[in-house]
């Protein structure tokens, strides 16, 4: 074969990766939680709160993000808010853009699970003279997100993907990491073997840090 | 083994049937027409207009130099990797054509004086006050990865300034255009490229990278040529013709080294 492999030429460049990691982990970090928290807020307007003008707020920011590219909604925080003052570094802009678009992709998805659940767990729940928002924290979201939490595990692998993108904006993550090394060294192959190698791990950590909040959080399989 | 002795036979036809006459300046003006290799796929040096015509920085040199030499001018599309061959195989008397010099291409053509400015440099508006490199401390400064002018300024640039790295150039135009860096590392073709739209912000040259100026370029052996060229554009920059092509093409004049 004519192509010569060097890895070596890419492990020159361990502290860009590294960088880049930290980026990517920061990002889905902090836009993740503050996401889902966007989402459980969310899916509580659209599925529990009776109040219509907030269900129909809600469900235009959900039908803006949802039908518009994230590289869009990227491009308008980070070049076009400048233009009306609004200057936001590089991370600020990505770790906006991607709780804007986690929460509304969440909101549907726990609004699904609140959906899930029957009428006479909420009944019960009046029975016993809770007032409302007892009954959505202690007798909806639970088992909702018990519910969706696997169709939420993957919207947070999709965004962490997504988080990619971000790399258009300067960000220096991952993708920015593997990206900067290619154009220095030029060697494509190794450095996004090497990327999807890296990806493939985030992913599956991330699967598994999820599985682990999952049962400590929402499925309470340990002692309260 | 008959095959190559019929190819070095058929080659040897080839060349002997095309003993060009050489395009000295007499050659020339003995044929009215000077012929001369501009581009078609590189603005602000060469593109083709709505009317299917070419215009640009470089065909309105060409056309200056006929005017000069009193010929008729003849223009030939080229792209940047046939323009020499055209040159060396006397398809065209001139190459002008967004044509740096390397001591590469030396070995095979002559230069005249250069024509057009082409540099890599920091750009920002007005009010940043920037005059070398070390100054740069402090600032934030766009540039397209992997660019030329990427690989020269990370060599140089002081630990305090942040280097903000774009996928292209739009996204070092569109950083710098909503404020997002306060300067930009690149080329002065990029930079005219933004001053044409007349934007909020001007992108004045702080300093150059790297200077790689455009010549036109020649046969060798042909001195009284290279002599006219570079009489004609010693004269279009003595009397201003070449700085109003180079403001009307590049959105500046030219640069007082050129």
């Amino acid at each position: 074969m004519a192509y010569q492999f060097d890895f070596v030429d890419v492990f020159k460049y361990t502290d860009v990766l590294a960088k880049g990691i930290a980026f990517t982990v920061t990002l889905i970090g902090v836009g993740g939680t503050l996401g889902i928290a966007v989402g459980i807020f969310g899916a509580w307007a659209r599925g529990y709160s009776r109040m219509k003008w907030l269900d129909w707020t809600v469900g235009a920011y959900v039908e803006l993000v949802r039908n518009t590219p994230f590289l869009i909604q990227l491009f308008f925080i980070f070049f076009g808010l400048p233009s009306l003052g609004v200057k936001l570094t590089e991370l600020q802009a990505a770790l906006i853009a991607m709780v804007f678009n986690l929460g509304a992709y969440s909101t549907e998805i726990i609004r699904a699970g609140i959906e899930a659940v029957p009428r006479g767990q909420l009944e019960a729940g009046a029975s016993l003279a809770m007032s409302r928002l007892q009954v959505f924290k202690h007798v909806v979201l639970r088992p909702a997100l018990q519910k969706i939490w696997p169709a939420l595990t993957s919207q947070l692998v999709i965004v962490m993907f997504g988080s990619a993108v971000c790399s258009q904006i300067a960000v220096e993550e991952l993708t920015f990491a593997a990206n900067f090394i290619q154009s220095r060294n030029f060697r494509a192959f190794e450095v996004y073997f090497i990327a999807t190698g890296l990806y493939l791990v985030l992913a599956i950590l991330l699967r598994q840090g999820m599985r682990g909040l999952g049962n400590w959080l929402v499925f309470g399989r340990r002692s309260p | 083994m008959k095959f190559a002795h019929i190819a070095v036979a058929l080659l040897a036809t080839v060349a002997l049937a095309h003993t060009p006459a050489r395009a000295e300046l007499d050659d020339v003006k003995k044929a009215g027409v000077l012929k001369v290799a501009v581009p078609q796929d590189f603005p602000p040096f060469g593109t083709v207009g709505p009317d299917l015509k070419p215009l640009g920085y470089d065909i309105d040199v060409a056309e200056l130099l006929a005017k000069e030499l009193g010929v008729k001018i003849e223009l030939v599309p080229v792209t940047s990797a046939n323009r020499i061959p055209y040159l060396t195989t006397k398809k065209v008397d001139l190459v002008i054509s967004s044509l740096g010099k390397n001591p590469d291409r030396e070995k095979v053509i002559d230069f005249s004086t250069a024509y057009a400015p082409f540099f890599n440099g920091v750009f920002g508006p007005a009010e940043q006050k920037v005059t070398k490199v070390e100054e740069l401390a402090g600032k934030t400064i766009g540039v397209t990865r992997g660019s030329v002018e990427d690989l020269e300024i990370t060599k140089v640039i002081p630990a305090s300034a942040t280097l903000k790295r774009y996928e292209d150039n739009n996204g070092t135009i569109s950083a710098f255009l909503s404020g997002q860096v306060e300067l930009v590392a690149t080329g002065n073709v990029v930079a005219a490229a933004i001053l044409a739209k007349n934007p909020p912000k001007r992108p004045e040259v702080k300093f150059l990278i790297k200077n790689s100026p455009c010549y036109v370029g020649l046969n060798k052996g042909e001195p009284k040529l290279l002599a006219a060229v570079d009489a004609a554009i010693a004269k279009a920059k003595a009397d201003g013709r070449l700085a109003k092509i180079s403001q009307k093409w590049l959105g500046a004049g030219l640069p007082a080294d050129l």
